[in-house]
């Protein structure tokens, strides 16, 4: 008998190198931008020498050494970090409810992280209100989501429109909180708009605070790619196929809403990241969640990089808001996949 | 649990991988026979699967009551019956989909008793219209098959590569290996889909109207092939139809669901009779005995209408 051809695993080192060059030279762009001129060389040696046991002489001025690494690379590391997390975030939840327009906003995540973090800023004075953001936004972001999720098992038989439509529901309702809140509190609404609106002038402490959330988070996504492909084809075939479909979920959402939170946590709302990013991935390397998820968290990183560069220069030296930038790329490209996006029958 | 790019690993609960090995041919009495460990041997001919007593309720409305079946390992059951008698809640419930009350023996053994996984091993499920995520390649969703054989976050191995390998080459759909299932035609799917409920490995084959869509060519094409690997194999075939000729040709027995009680069950011939079908499909038909005594079912116009 002849052997049957067996096609070779698609292999995601090509991509995965793509997409870190993509990165690495987002990266270097968004490190030799700024007020001040840096040459590139410096730069690099700069980042070199601040690499454990390593010590060179970048030839940078201690003003310039200082704005270099205290200012411009955690600003860029936040946007690596928070871009990467909500384009894994989004991934795993367009997973979860086999829907490409899901992401950390459809389901309440990104709501619940809002209002929790409203709350803390409006209620605590000063800086406990500041330290607390972060806790505050990890424990909405599960909230919102874990509340959609309760509210659509028990609306429906978990089917995955019920889902969405629950997570639609909880985000207006906190969304109606957040605002009349705010209301409340009038002259707090300066401090919440600043956050609300995107802010990647991260610093080491922020980054370090959220960075084992956000690596749980990651990893824990990564490794569900293939049971994302089993969910893809439905949660009765999944089922017969000896897949906990509930399980595999709750698990997914958890990791994505952590992730989501982490992001949160950092840079406020950032919109779209979610949804632009794994769509643009799908297009172009296969619709496998194995390939899907790590080139969107490259790719997430790359794009809020790039996004944030643009934030930076258009305007210079005033800064746009990034949730403006990404929603202004964003926004279009939703409606271009909501146009493509044809009904799929059950 | 190291890396993200971790590499699979062989199921740990499959010590008896032996129908992993390269080369070996699909399911079969031979994989039925490897159940790991414990499980004492199986009688003569695996995969039979009985049913008693079965209600099943859905939303508070009884879809099913009473449902009562046998089918020997290696045979056909065609499950047959008007619109809404309940006959793809049966297969459901059957896999556990659904939640139900009464007895369903797989192989012998409750079918609560074994975990979801192990079930799925025993049991492969095509639904009446499968989604198929159009961008993934006919050879990937072959692949999903092999999950009941995985464990929770492990990959596929080389020899679960080569069995969807040697499962698409048998059903013809080598060169297709590589193409989207965005971009198949509707025979194409089917056998698609076919191929992964193969690639499962199981001796027992549910399949919800896998004639759906499908022209009376491609119909036909579908029914031969499962009976082919159902006599290869001594596969357990149980379909819904909603051809009744074509339940008469391929079934070894046929049951009749109407309004989710089984009214009558045995040989096709006689199941298929005009005075049941009238009674139960409200439907003037006339049974001819077709080859080898097999009732051919036609439809006839009532005679006050013309």
């Amino acid at each position: 008998m002849r052997a049957p051809v067996v096609p070779a695993r698609r292999s995601l080192l090509p991509p995965l190198l793509v997409s870190v060059v993509l990165l690495a030279a987002a990266m270097v762009a968004g490190l030799l931008t700024g007020a001040a001129d840096m040459p590139v060389r410096g730069v690099l040696l700069a980042l070199l020498d601040g690499l454990p046991f390593v010590s060179v002489d970048s030839g940078l001025a201690p003003v310039e050494r200082s704005l270099l690494l205290e200012l411009r690379l955690p600003r860029v590391l936040t946007a690596v970090a928070v871009g990467g997390l909500l384009a894994v975030a989004g991934a795993g939840y367009q997973g979860v409810f086999r829907n490409p327009l899901a992401d950390p906003y459809l389901l309440g995540a990104a709501a619940g992280a809002g209002l929790a973090v409203t709350l803390a800023v409006v209620f605590l004075p000063g800086e406990a209100g500041t330290a607390a953001i972060p806790a505050a936004a990890f424990a909405g972001a599960v909230g919102g989501v874990l509340l959609a999720y309760a509210l659509g098992r028990s609306a429906g038989r978990g089917g995955t429109a019920t889902l969405v439509l629950a997570g639609v529901a909880v985000m207006s309702f906190l969304t109606a909180v957040q605002t009349f809140v705010q209301q409340l509190k009038v002259e707090e609404l300066q401090r919440v708009y600043a956050w609300i609106l995107g802010d990647l002038g991260g610093s080491w402490e922020r980054l370090g605070m959220i960075a084992p959330y956000a690596a749980v988070a990651a990893v824990a996504l990564l490794l569900h790619g293939r049971l994302l492909d089993v969910l893809s084809v439905g949660d009765e075939e999944a089922a017969g196929l000896g897949v906990h479909v509930g399980r595999v979920r709750l698990v997914v959402l958890f990791a994505a809403s952590l992730a989501t939170a982490a992001a949160v946590a950092v840079s406020g709302l950032i919109g779209f990241v979610g949804v632009v990013v794994p769509h643009v991935v799908r297009r172009l390397a296969g619709g496998s969640y194995r390939m899907v998820l790590p080139l969107s968290l490259l790719g997430g990183a790359a794009f809020l990089v790039a996004a944030d560069l643009v934030a930076r220069t258009v305007m210079a030296p005033a800064e746009l808001p990034i949730g403006v930038v990404t929603a202004f790329v964003g926004a279009p490209f939703f409606v271009a996949i909501l146009r493509a996006t044809r009904p799929v029958g059950t | 649990m190291t890396a993200p790019a971790r590499r699979r690993t062989p199921a740990p609960t499959a010590p008896g991988d032996a129908h992993a090995a390269p080369g070996a041919r699909i399911p079969g009495t031979a994989s039925g026979a490897d159940t790991p460990g414990g499980a004492p041997a199986a009688p003569a001919a695996p995969g039979g699967l009985a049913v008693d007593g079965l209600d099943v309720a859905l939303d508070g409305t009884p879809v099913l009551s009473g449902v009562r079946l046998t089918v020997p390992g290696g045979s056909w059951l065609a499950v047959i019956g008007p619109n809404g008698a309940g006959k793809s809640t049966l297969l459901k419930a059957i896999l556990g989909l659904v939640p139900y009350t009464g007895t369903v023996l797989v192989d012998g053994e409750p079918a609560h008793a074994r975990t979801l996984r192990e079930r799925a091993r025993l049991i492969a499920y095509a639904p009446q219209t499968p989604s198929l995520p159009p961008d993934m390649t006919v050879f990937e969703y072959a692949l999903l098959g092999r999950t009941p054989y995985l464990s929770y976050l492990g990959w596929e191995s080389r020899a679960d590569r080569e069995i969807a390998a040697a499962v698409l080459d048998r059903l013809g759909l080598g060169p297709l290996a590589r193409r989207r299932l965005g971009r198949l035609s509707g025979g194409e799917r089917q056998r698609v889909v076919l191929a992964r409920a193969l690639t499962q490995q199981a001796p027992i084959l549910l399949l919800d109207e896998p004639t759906t869509a499908l022209d009376l060519g491609h119909q036909q094409q579908v029914l031969e092939l499962v009976d082919r690997l159902r006599l290869a194999d001594g596969l357990t075939v149980v379909t819904t139809l909603h051809d009744l000729s074509l339940a008469g040709q391929y079934a070894d027995t046929v049951l009749l669901l109407s309004q989710g009680r089984s009214v009558a069950s045995g040989p096709p011939a006689e199941v298929l009779t005009e005075a049941s079908l009238a009674e139960h499909f409200g439907a003037r038909v006339r049974v001819d005995a077709g080859p080898g005594g097999r009732p051919l079912v036609h439809l006839v116009r009532p005679e006050g209408d013309r």
